[in-house]
C-alpha cells in the first residue's frame, strides 16, 4: 500500500484513540467522583497563577527593522498638479521619517519623484526631481543630514494608476521614500 | 462628398489588407485627410515566374505614398486598365479617372529567390498630349518618351521586396514633389509592456512600423532615444542602475557605453548635427540645466544658468543654436540660445505652455508641444512670422520628431487608454495612427536619412 506518511500515522493512531475511548466509557460509573475532584483541583491551580508572555527584549537592529517596516507603510507623499509643495496632511508622516533618520544615521533613504502623464516626459523628469527635492529639503529642515538621502526622478515613467482619470493622475503625482 | 467617403473606405480596406500581410508590429490607421491629395495609380505589377514573393510590392508603394499626405492612390476597382509597360497605357482613360501619374511595372523570377523588378513612372497628362506629337530624329519617325519620368530594372531577393518598395516610393516622391523621400528611414521608440518580465524595451522599426527589432530589454524605465547623425547609434536614458544615466548604443553591434552618470538628472540627450557633441540635461549643480558634452573627451560646457527648470535641448540644423524649454518666465516656454554669443531669446508667447521644441530640417519652423486650455497638442511655428499652427486634434500629445525630409511629424498620443504613435503631415492635413499590437509605445525618434 502506497500511503502518504501522515495518513500512515493516522492509521496507527486511530485504533489507539478508539481503545482509550472504550476503556474510559467502561470505567465511567466508578470514577465520576474522582474526575470531578481532579477538575476542581485544576480550577484552583488556574486561579492561583496568571501566566503571561514576557516582552522579548529586541536588539537595536530588530527595533530599527520594525520601525522601518512601519514607515514603509506610510512612505508616499502626494502632490497637486504641477506643484511640489508639501501638503499639510503629510507633515506628520514626514516628521516620523525625519525622526527615524536622525536617530539612525547609518540608514540611507532614496526619495523617488513621480508625476502624472500630462506634459512632456523631459519636463516631468524635472518636475519629479523638484518633488523629490522638496521632500529632501523638508527632512533637512528637520535635521536629517543630506548625506543620508539621495533622489531619483522617474517623471511620468512609473505610474501606479493607469486609468488616466483625474483620480489616477492624483495617485501618480507622488514622492516615495524607499529604505 | 459621397465619392470621397467611398474612396476613403476603399483605401482603408486596402490598407487593412496590407497591414495584415505585412505582419507589422504597428499598424497604421488613417484618421483623416486624404481627399485633397494628388490622385495617383500604383498598378499591380505583372508577375512572370512560378514562385511570387510573399509581399506585394505595389501595396508597400501605395501605402507609402498615401501616408505622405501628398498622394491619394486610387483603389484597383477604379483602374480602367492594368498596364505593365509604358507602350500599353491608355492615357485618355486614366485622365478620365482624374489620375495624373501611374506607377507600373513587372516582377520577373530570374533564379532561386532572385527577382528582377522593373518599374516606370508615367506622366499621364504629358503622355496624352504627346500621342499626337511625333518627333523626327535623324530622319526617322520616333515617338517621344518624355512621359516616362523614371524607369529602372533592379535585381532583388524575396526578403528585399518591402525595402525596394520603399525605394520606388522615394523615387516617385522625389520626382513628383521635388523633395527627397523618407520612406527608407527608421523610427526608434520605447515599448512598455507592464506585465512583461522586462517591461521597458528599446525598439527600432521601419518608419511604417514594419520589421520591429528590440535593441534592449530592461526592468527599469528607458527614455528619450536620439539618433546619431550617421544613423548607426542611439543615445538614450536608462534607469537600470536605479538612477538616470545616458548610454550610447551601437545599433548594429549592440556595444554600449555610458556617456553620463552624474548625480540627479541625466536626460534628454540630443546629438549635434556634426555628431561630435551631445546636448543634455544635468541637475548635478542643483537644478536642471542644459549642457553640451564633447563625446570624445566628455568635457562639459554649461549652456544655461537659471534657477528655473531648463530642459529639452534641440540643435538648429547649422549647429550654432540650441532651443530649449524653460520655466524662467513662469510657465514653460521655448527659448533659443546662440552657442557662440550666449544670447538667449524667448521664442513662444502663445498658449499656456510650449514644450519639446524641435527644428524642421530647413531651420524655418519649430515643431513643439503646445498647451492650450489644458490640451497638449503638436503645433508648428514659423520662425520669421511667429505664426503658430496647431497640427493635431488630440489632447495628450508629446515627443514630436520630424522626418528628415520635413514632410511629417511622428509623436506619441493617447488612443483609448493606451499610449500610441501617430503621424501628422507638416501641414496638419493628413493624420494616421500606429496602434501598438501590445503594450504602450512612446518617445518616437525619426532617424536621419540612412
Amino acid at each position: 500500500m502506497n500511503l502518504h506518511p501522515a495518513l500512515k500515522g493516522l492509521l496507527i493512531a486511530l485504533p489507539i484513540l478508539t481503545l482509550a475511548a472504550c476503556s474510559s466509557t467502561s470505567q465511567t460509573s466508578v470514577s465520576e467522583a474522582e474526575a470531578e475532584a481532579a477538575r476542581r483541583a485544576q480550577m484552583e491551580r488556574d486561579a492561583a497563577v496568571q501566566v503571561e508572555r514576557a516582552e522579548q527584549a529586541l536588539t537595536p537592529a530588530e527595533r530599527v527593522r520594525q520601525q522601518m517596516e512601519a514607515l514603509r507603510q506610510e512612505n508616499v507623499i502626494y502632490f497637486d498638479f504641477d506643484r511640489s509643495t508639501i501638503r499639510q496632511e503629510f507633515v506628520e508622516s514626514l516628521r516620523a521619517h525625519g525622526e527615524f533618520l536622525r536617530n539612525n544615521p547609518s540608514v540611507r533613504v532614496t526619495i523617488e519623484g513621480h508625476t502624472d502623464e500630462r506634459g512632456t516626459p523631459e519636463y516631468n523628469i524635472a518636475l519629479g526631481e523638484r518633488r523629490a527635492q522638496a521632500v529632501v529639503q523638508y527632512l533637512q529642515n528637520l535635521g536629517v543630514p543630506a548625506s543620508q538621502m539621495r533622489t531619483v526622478s522617474y517623471g511620468e515613467e512609473r505610474p501606479v494608476d493607469m486609468s488616466r482619470t483625474e483620480a489616477g493622475f492624483a495617485k501618480n503625482r507622488r514622492a516615495v521614500l524607499v529604505y | 462628398m459621397m465619392r470621397t467617403l467611398i474612396q476613403f473606405s476603399l483605401l482603408l480596406a486596402l490598407l487593412l489588407s496590407l497591414t495584415v500581410q505585412a505582419r507589422s508590429a504597428l499598424e497604421i490607421v488613417i484618421t483623416e485627410g486624404i481627399d485633397s491629395a494628388q490622385p495617383i495609380a500604383v498598378v499591380p505589377f505583372r508577375f512572370e515566374g512560378t514562385n511570387p514573393p510573399s509581399e506585394t510590392i505595389t501595396e508597400v508603394i501605395a501605402a507609402d505614398l498615401m501616408r505622405s499626405g501628398q498622394f491619394n492612390p486610387i483603389p484597383r476597382v477604379r483602374m480602367p486598365q492594368q498596364p505593365y509597360q509604358a507602350s500599353d497605357v491608355d492615357f485618355a482613360a486614366w485622365l478620365k479617372e482624374g489620375v495624373e501619374h501611374l506607377v507600373i511595372g513587372s516582377i520577373r523570377e530570374t533564379g532561386p529567390d532572385r527577382y528582377t523588378v522593373s518599374f516606370e513612372l508615367i506622366d499621364v497628362v504629358r503622355g496624352n498630349a504627346g500621342l499626337s506629337q511625333q518627333m523626327l530624329n535623324q530622319g526617322q519617325l520616333v515617338q517621344s518618351q518624355d512621359y516616362v519620368l523614371d524607369a529602372r530594372d533592379t535585381s532583388i531577393a524575396s526578403n528585399q521586396v518591402r525595402q525596394f518598395g520603399h525605394r520606388i516610393s522615394d523615387i516617385v516622391y522625389e520626382r513628383l514633389t521635388g523633395t527627397r523621400g523618407a520612406f527608407l528611414t527608421k523610427i526608434a521608440y520605447v515599448l512598455v509592456q507592464h506585465d512583461a518580465e522586462f517591461p521597458f524595451q528599446l525598439a527600432v522599426a521601419d518608419y511604417d512600423g514594419a520589421n520591429q527589432q528590440i535593441l534592449l530589454r530592461s526592468r527599469e524605465p528607458l527614455m528619450s532615444p536620439s539618433w546619431s547623425p550617421d544613423g548607426t547609434k542611439l543615445a538614450y536614458v536608462t534607469f537600470e542602475q536605479r538612477q538616470a544615466q545616458i548610454v550610447i548604443q551601437d545599433i548594429y553591434t549592440g556595444r554600449r557605453s555610458v556617456l553620463s552618470s552624474y548625480p540627479g538628472i541625466n536626460g534628454a540627450p540630443t546629438w549635434s548635427p556634426d555628431g561630435r557633441k551631445m546636448a543634455l540635461v544635468l541637475s548635478k549643480d542643483g537644478n536642471p540645466e542644459i549642457y553640451v558634452m564633447d563625446i570624445a573627451t566628455k568635457e562639459l560646457t554649461r549652456v544655461t544658468n537659471h534657477r528655473a527648470i531648463d530642459t529639452e535641448p534641440a540643435w538648429s540644423p547649422d549647429g550654432k543654436e540650441i532651443i530649449f524649454s524653460s520655466e524662467r518666465g513662469g510657465n514653460p516656454q521655448l527659448y533659443s540660445v546662440n552657442l557662440q554669443t550666449g544670447t538667449t531669446r524667448r521664442l513662444t508667447f502663445e498658449g499656456e505652455m510650449n514644450l519639446s521644441g524641435t527644428f524642421t530640417p530647413d531651420g524655418q519652423s519649430i515643431v513643439m508641444v503646445h498647451r492650450n486650455r489644458g490640451r497638449y497638442q503638436i503645433a508648428r511655428m514659423d520662425r520669421q512670422t511667429r505664426f503658430l499652427q496647431v497640427l493635431t486634434t488630440t489632447s495628450l500629445d508629446e515627443s514630436p520628431s520630424i522626418a528628415p525630409n520635413g514632410s511629417m511629424v511622428i509623436y506619441s498620443t493617447m488612443h483609448g487608454s493606451k499610449q500610441v504613435l501617430a503621424l501628422v503631415s507638416m501641414d496638419g492635413r493628413f493624420k494616421a495612427r500606429l496602434p501598438a499590437a501590445e503594450g504602450e509605445v512612446k518617445s518616437p525618434a525619426w532617424s536621419p536619412f540612412l
